[in-house]
């Protein structure tokens, strides 16, 4: 079956969506990806095949961040100009995928809402893709955090196995996060270690999770009915290569030694770098220098502030904040 | 496993008595239970239980009090950037630090932009399915909902091509037969009202706001880097550097961005959500005599001014429901927190409240063992404490602020306050209700729209005066502390009354608390068996069919819980915690 995308599509500021507005999604998402251009067609095609991809997201030890970041999906140029008017999460939600089960989002509770869950495992089972948010509990016997009076790793056990891909989406769900921070008093833990040996599986740390690599991630899956290639961590490769500081805006600035010292002073001002106020940068490897934030509005580091390395594993007890790294 | 006191009851429509559990309770952050107790169909008792749980702050113990504030903003992403304001808050109050007025206002920025995309994203995205059947949209006339676009507002979507083509879209996502978020709700249920055309509107309005949102918090990322959690906060002020000269700083650039969005945030929330709220209340006006909750409001107050004067948006206490009298001042140290019904231990006995200067935690899950198809609701029964002021339970919110302000005299919200009520013909009284929930949160994110122009206007002229301090510095370096001190900070969340208590030593955190919004209002019982506001607030809604709970919801709802925020725990002597769980 071929279903076309229904376009025109209304957006906030009142324009419709183009083909053409389809079309330059097809293409960031191709250049995130860092696929050769003419992917661009395929991605196209494959995004407007049906039936959709349906989707389970799972909220274990989880603070939402990463659906709100879900939710903030975008076209990425043009932020500001009015009239702009690209695929964001509206076509995601009704063109793209179809989320089945999202506690923060769907319309049941109770007994209908895992009705919902239960259909997806007997329609489409090994067909699903399975989105994790938040780290799961190991201590006492599951009950800090229980859904429907079931531990969250009953439900993952019973969920992700029989998934297409299972995506760990932010630092909780990849290595336990913020839960799993010294003294980790639940007894916290990742999507991998609690359930070692899923096969088809991707990390997507960051906090939260950074939505063009999501969207990218789910796009990829559905063009080609597989992930995009990973590293041992299970972090695609496209978005966990490089370190944020080899494409930082503000690298010319280190290689000239010109350092931010006190919090507004004159190089603060001047937009000059941040490493001796402890940016992280130099050893977290994402893509946040480049893809940005918000429809590319903006990043941590054009905010003045350093990265706090929230994509690196074990962020929270790797480095204080505000301690510069060695300089090597 | 604890005895169960009164069996759950699943499908049994002869017993005049029957127990309802819904778990997960969805449309909110978070994990949340309820169960509830119907006689002949009307709730006559009422258990809400958080079963999820992290202990952030415990992890906060030992560390730099400088950078709690990356940590505590992620005990919720829904409610993101309003930890990190308690957090730094709290840090300065320690220290004695005062914050520039570029931070003053440019953190004033991002809380008002926080609570407007927030409220919008409750209505439509959280609250909404509660009132609205997506199915009869199908059945709507474009043409008509386009006349009930016209008599709404100005709002330049209310074409009949375009209600066509959302109803067309609609058509082809149930022609699919993949529903999505949308499957398995309670459609059909007597208890929708809507017209078809209405119904068509607000699905059109769901939409458009999921564009809104998205838009409102660029906001954050101007200010503060991205959202979810900004990253522009410092002990001390903020990072975001301002220099109207300068294109890696505040310039007149972004103060044009930011007006750009300031006015679009302005014209949603009057051209839409404003008149939707007021036409789907008025289908609803019976829920303006249901559920009131304990009657008592707290508000720390929020969006300081310059100098010595109050907020915008006013501190108190109001008890009683009464709206005639000026609200009580403030006075934090009569908050204290109850373990009674909770999953932990007081080493002075669960029959005390405690401080949260003082506060002092042993989590002690004595809940079933998983999986469990009840809760022992009898004994401990949640991973939230109850927090009381005087010993009375307290509601928070966005009702709980308007009804501060205009017992206070607020002259903008008392204005907006009669006008709403006026358009709906509705008493003041009504206002102590699931709708005045609704029409609160509407109201004061319109009032926050409104001053959002103005405090650009304030960070533009400090831009112009060539003011490019935005941190202060004179207590940055840990060597400069005291040995011991402690302090709290203060804020209003979109869901309420927020605070942080800390204390320092020797560099370090000593002790971190969090007394948050849903903690007031989802609490279980306390020592005293008082209930906590949810539980309250259902307490004598009829509920049409078990099976579909729908008038729990609504209620429930109402609130916009959020539990990542509510659930906590502190170590009180700053060490690692050896927890001990008892699972019987």
């Amino acid at each position: 079956m071929t279903r076309q995308p229904q376009f025109p599509i209304h957006t906030a500021s009142s324009t419709t969506i183009s083909r053409r507005g389809f079309l330059k999604f097809c293409s960031l998402m191709a250049a995130t990806l860092a696929l050769p251009s003419h992917y661009a067609g395929r991605i196209a095609q494959a995004l407007a095949d049906g039936p959709r991809l349906p989707v389970v997201w799972l909220a274990f030890q989880d603070c939402t961040g990463d659906t709100m970041s879900f939710l903030k999906a975008s076209q990425r140029t043009d932020p500001l100009q009015p009239g702009v008017s690209d695929p964001s999460i509206v076509d995601i939600l009704l063109d793209f995928i179809s989320l089945e089960y999202h506690e923060t989002l769907m319309a049941p509770s109770g007994a209908n809402a895992e009705l919902s869950l239960n259909n997806v495992l007997q329609n489409y089972p090994g067909a699903y893709l399975a989105v994790v948010e938040g780290a799961i509990p190991t201590g006492a016997g599951g009950a800090y955090c229980t859904i429907r009076g079931r531990t969250a790793l009953s439900i993952a056990q019973q969920v992700l196995p029989g998934a297409l891909a299972v995506i760990a989406a932010g630092t909780c769900a990849v290595d336990g996060g913020l839960p799993a921070a010294a003294p980790n008093p639940t007894g916290a833990t990742g999507v991998r270690t609690a359930m070692p040996g899923l096969a088809n599986f991707a990390a997507l740390p960051g906090c939260p999770t950074n939505v063009v690599n999501l969207a990218a991630t789910i796009v990829y899956l559905i063009t080609f009915n597989a992930l995009p290639p990973r590293d041992s961590a299970g972090r695609p490769v496209f978005a966990y290569e490089e370190d944020i500081h080899d494409e930082c805006e503000r690298k010319t600035h280190y290689e000239h030694d010109r350092f931010v010292l006190e919090w507004g002073d004159a190089g603060h001002r001047q937009g000059w770098c941040l490493f001796k106020m402890g940016c992280k940068g130099p050893e977290t490897k994402h893509n946040c220098s480049t893809v940005k934030w918000n429809s590319a509005t903006c990043w941590p580091v054009a905010a003045g502030h350093g990265c706090v390395g929230c994509a690196r594993p074990g962020f929270w007890d790797a480095f204080p904040v505000y301690q510069a790294l060695e300089d090597d | 496993m604890p005895e169960i006191h009164l069996p759950v009851v699943t499908n049994n429509g002869s017993l005049p008595t029957r127990r309802i559990v819904i778990d997960p309770l969805t449309r909110i952050e978070g994990h949340l239970r309820i169960e509830a107790v119907l006689q002949a169909g009307v709730i006559t008792d009422a258990w809400s239980s958080s079963t999820m749980f992290r202990g952030i702050e415990t992890i906060l113990a030992g560390r730099d009090p400088r950078e709690a504030w990356v940590f505590a903003q992620r005990i919720c992403g829904v409610c993101t950037t309003v930890h990190a304001l308690a957090s730094v808050r709290a840090v300065e109050n320690a220290l004695g630090i005062s914050i520039p007025e570029n931070a003053r206002i440019i953190r004033n920025l991002i809380a008002a932009a926080q609570f407007i995309q927030d409220h919008v994203v409750h209505f439509y995205h959280l609250h909404a399915l509660d009132w609205v059947d997506v199915t009869d949209a199908l059945q709507a006339d474009p043409t008509a909902t386009s006349a009930l676009q016209h008599s709404l507002s100005a709002w330049p979507n209310s074409s009949p091509q375009y209600f066509a083509t959302v109803k067309t879209r609609l058509q082809g996502l149930v022609d699919s037969g993949q529903l999505g978020l949308f499957a398995n709700g309670y459609w059909g249920h007597p208890g929708y009202k809507l017209t078809p055309e209405a119904s068509l509107l607000a699905v059109a309005h769901y939409l458009e706001a999921l564009d809104f949102q998205r838009e409102a918090v660029k906001i954050h990322a101007i200010l503060g880097g991205k959202n979810p959690h900004p990253q522009s906060y410092l002990v001390g002020g903020v990072s975001v550097p301002v220099d109207r000269t300068s294109t890696k700083a505040i310039n007149p650039g972004r103060i044009a961005e930011l007006r750009t969005l300031a006015t679009q945030a302005l014209n949603f929330v009057s051209q839409v959500y404003i008149p939707d709220l007021k036409a789907i209340a008025s289908f609803y006006k019976e829920y303006a005599a249901l559920g009131g909750g304990p009657g008592n409001y707290l508000s720390y107050g929020e969006f300081p001014t310059s100098g010595t004067a109050l907020p915008y948006l006013p501190a108190g206490i109001v008890t009683g429901n009464n709206l005639e009298a000026p609200p009580q001042a403030l006075d934090t140290a009569l908050i204290a927190e109850y373990v009674t019904h909770s999953w932990y231990n007081y080493s002075g006995g669960n029959g005390v409240g405690l401080h949260p200067s003082l506060g002092e935690t042993s989590p002690n899950y004595t809940g079933p063992t998983p999986p469990y198809e009840a809760l022992n609701t009898g004994e401990k029964y949640s991973w939230l404490k109850s927090p009381r002021y005087n010993n009375l339970p307290m509601e928070v919110g966005p009702l709980a602020r308007v009804v501060v302000a205009y017992a206070a005299g607020h002259a903008r919200l008392r204005q907006l306050v009669d006008q709403m009520l006026a358009a709906l013909g509705l008493p003041s009284q009504a206002l102590f209700s699931t709708w005045g929930r609704m029409l609160a949160r509407g109201i004061e994110t319109l009032a926050l729209a409104e001053q959002l122009s103005s405090w650009i206007d304030d960070l533009e002229a400090h831009m112009n005066a060539d003011d490019t301090l935005i941190h202060n510095g004179a207590m940055w370096n840990p060597a400069t502390w005291p040995m011991q001190a402690s302090g709290w900070g203060g804020t209003e969340a979109p869901r309420g009354g927020l605070g942080h208590w800390v204390s320092i030593a020797n560099q370090r955190i000593q002790r971190y608390q969090a007394v948050v919004p849903t903690t007031w209002n989802g609490s279980p019982r306390d020592a005293q068996g008082q209930r906590g506001p949810f539980e309250q607030a259902l307490l004598g809604i009829t509920v049409a069919n078990p099976e579909q709970p729908l008038e729990i919801l609504r209620t429930i709802h109402s609130f916009d819980p959020c539990m990542a925020c509510s659930v906590h725990l502190i170590d009180a002597r700053g060490k690692s915690l050896g927890i001990t769980v008892q699972l019987e």
